[in-house]
């Protein structure tokens, strides 16, 4: 396991953290959807957090995000507590989410005119939409692009801002199988150019294999974390490799396993 | 051979009918002409001499543009969108004025021919005009206020919870009353009729504007919001970078409905107390018995509001070119 170097700026320490919702069907009764969930990433690292669905991963984003406050327990960037929403947390949900009213040039500056530093750091725009590759697109409106650009475009948003950590909801899940693996490697590229601290959620493991140093795996509903596992195996990794298939097995029957239990 | 055959036929019964659309126009121009100086043979001269002219413009018009539209490509697809439509209206023309100057089948004065409303447009053109100038003018501060008070107390319902709770329940109760049932009320109240028939105008433009601005802006997708806040927005971006731009395919729905109650409340407004507008120049003419001006004054009206249904369409497609092909209305 990589080892936590105590108060780095973009390390991410969640400890302890529950979080309940009123039932839909019964207001008066809290289920939890997180129950007591530690977790922490070393500044730089790339973890995936994998379980099945309804789980509280995306619970667990929004509620690293800012977006929502956990019930109790303690949730840490480097040192500072999460209080609220911030741009030094970037997030990217499976719907890119750009706003369909803004062209590609506009939704990628989107977080320097709301943080007021436009005029400042205006050239990076340009950095940002050729690190992606789109300069051909930047006066295109969102509902012309593909399923892959538009999410190339909502990384771009998010990395302009120079998080110091990005979550990541599932952002390859509605892609195709081509695109899906193409868009894992621009991923990479993107970690590896910047060492931003990444949490990514999906659904699939071979994802979470061929991406990730750690792969975190909750059980259902309440989400808890049922086991690490270290993926010790070097980058550019090859899916079809041996090692990578014993991986992708375990794990299979670890989720099974934990889906028999809950 | 008999399917190459069949395409021919085809191709040919295409433009055959290709055809048939362009010479719409002229021919039924022709038409019209020719009923009209067979009809008003036993009229004055003068009724009839501005009418004549008219159909002898479009007939002219027509066979011109049929001349020139194999160079113009434009001027031909316009011409094959509009043709049917232009002839059919001058064929109904024709209908009318065979009704009423042919066979006399309507009472006068109250149902003049197109020769009638012609000319009354042309002889009294400078009182109709001045009146749809004062028409514009008191349309427009009416339409523009009610426009500004919509949005700011719409935004405000929409985004802010103690504004949606005071605000709701008066927009509910005050917002359906029609505006014109004011009238008695803003008499009293206000030092002038043409004041009064503003505020009245903005008053009818307010309520769907502010209903459709707070429901546009409360139903913006969480998510735009949930991003805009990891972006690092605060509440002024939240409100004037995400929701509104969100809302503003809902804010136009109430500005279209704005602009008809607008222009309800300014003809009746303009036919109760205020002494100048089209609106007044119909219940005057009426007064007058001279119903040839009270229908130009239609034709004029007509020309108006759809004028102005026109330049708003053109904002909106300008305002939200990014949805362009996802909406159709």
């Amino acid at each position: 396991m990589v080892a936590i170097v105590e108060g780095e700026a973009s390390s991410l320490r969640v400890q302890e953290v529950s979080k309940s919702f009123p039932a839909p069907d019964d207001p008066l009764s809290r289920p939890l959807a997180l129950d007591a969930v530690s977790v922490s990433l070393a500044a730089g690292e790339l973890v995936s957090l994998v379980g099945p669905s309804g789980c509280g991963k995306s619970t667990l984003l929004r509620l690293i995000a800012g977006l929502d406050a956990p019930d109790s327990g303690v949730l840490l960037i480097g040192q500072e507590l999460i209080a609220s929403p911030s741009a030094e947390r970037g997030l990217v949900f499976q719907d890119p989410n750009l706003f369909p009213w803004l062209t590609v040039r506009r939704n990628i500056e989107a977080g320097l005119v709301a943080r007021g530093v436009l005029r400042e750091k205006r050239d990076e725009v340009e950095e940002f939409m050729r690190l992606v590759g789109l300069e051909g697109f930047a006066n295109a409106y969102p509902h012309h692009l593909s399923g892959g650009m538009a999410q190339r475009v909502a990384l771009a948003r998010a990395l302009i801002n120079h998080p110091k950590v990005l979550l990541l909801d599932e952002p390859l899940g509605a892609l195709d199988a081509f695109t899906r693996m193409r868009m894992q490697d621009e991923v990479l590229r993107l970690w590896q150019a910047r060492r931003t601290t990444m949490l990514l959620v999906t659904h699939d493991i071979d994802e979470a294999i061929y991406m990730s140093d750690r792969i975190v795996i909750m059980t259902q509903r309440p989400g808890r974390i049922e086991r690490t596992i270290p993926i010790a195996l070097e980058r550019p990794r090859d899916r079809s490799r041996p090692e990578f298939l014993r991986l992708r097995g375990d794990i299979l029957e670890l989720l099974h396993f934990a889906g028999k239990t809950n | 051979m008999s399917l190459s055959s069949s395409l021919t036929q085809t191709a040919a019964s295409l433009s055959m009918a290709r055809w048939h659309t362009l010479l719409a126009l002229p021919a039924a121009a022709a038409i019209a002409l020719v009923v009209h100086l067979f009809v008003s043979q036993k009229e004055l001269p003068a009724e009839a001499h501005s009418y004549t002219f008219f159909l002898g413009l479009v007939l002219g018009a027509g066979i011109l543009m049929v001349a020139v539209q194999p160079w113009w490509i434009g001027l031909r697809q316009w011409m094959r969108n509009m043709c049917p439509i232009l002839a059919v209206a001058l064929l109904l023309l024709c209908i009318w004025e065979v009704i009423t100057a042919g066979l006399r089948l309507l009472p006068l004065p109250y149902f003049p021919s197109p020769a009638g409303v012609l000319l009354s447009l042309l002889s009294d053109r400078a009182l109709l005009f001045d009146s749809t100038w004062h028409s514009l003018i008191l349309l427009l501060s009416g339409y523009a206020m009610g426009v500004i008070a919509g949005l700011i107390s719409g935004v405000c319902i929409g985004w802010f919870s103690f504004a949606r709770y005071w605000g709701m329940p008066m927009l509910k109760v005050v917002g359906p009353i029609p505006a014109t049932a004011w009238i008695p009320l803003a008499m009293v109240v206000s030092p002038s009729a043409i004041f009064s028939a503003a505020g009245l105008i903005a008053l009818a433009v307010w309520f769907p504007v502010t209903m459709l601005t707070a429901s546009g802006i409360s139903n913006t997708r969480a998510s735009y919001l949930d991003v805009a806040r990891t972006l690092g927005a605060g509440r002024a971006y939240l409100i004037f970078r995400v929701a509104i731009p969100a809302a503003i395919p809902s804010i136009f729905i109430g500005l279209f409905m704005g602009l008809g109650a607008s222009f309800l409340t300014l003809v009746v407004a303009e036919t109760v107390g205020v002494k100048s507008g089209l609106g007044w120049y119909v219940s005057w003419a009426q007064g007058w018995a001279e119903y040839g001006k009270v229908y130009a004054a239609l034709v004029i009206m007509a020309a108006f509001f759809s004028t102005i249904m026109t330049v708003l369409f053109k904002v909106r497609d300008h305002v939200l070119v990014w949805q362009k092909g996802v909406i159709k209305w």
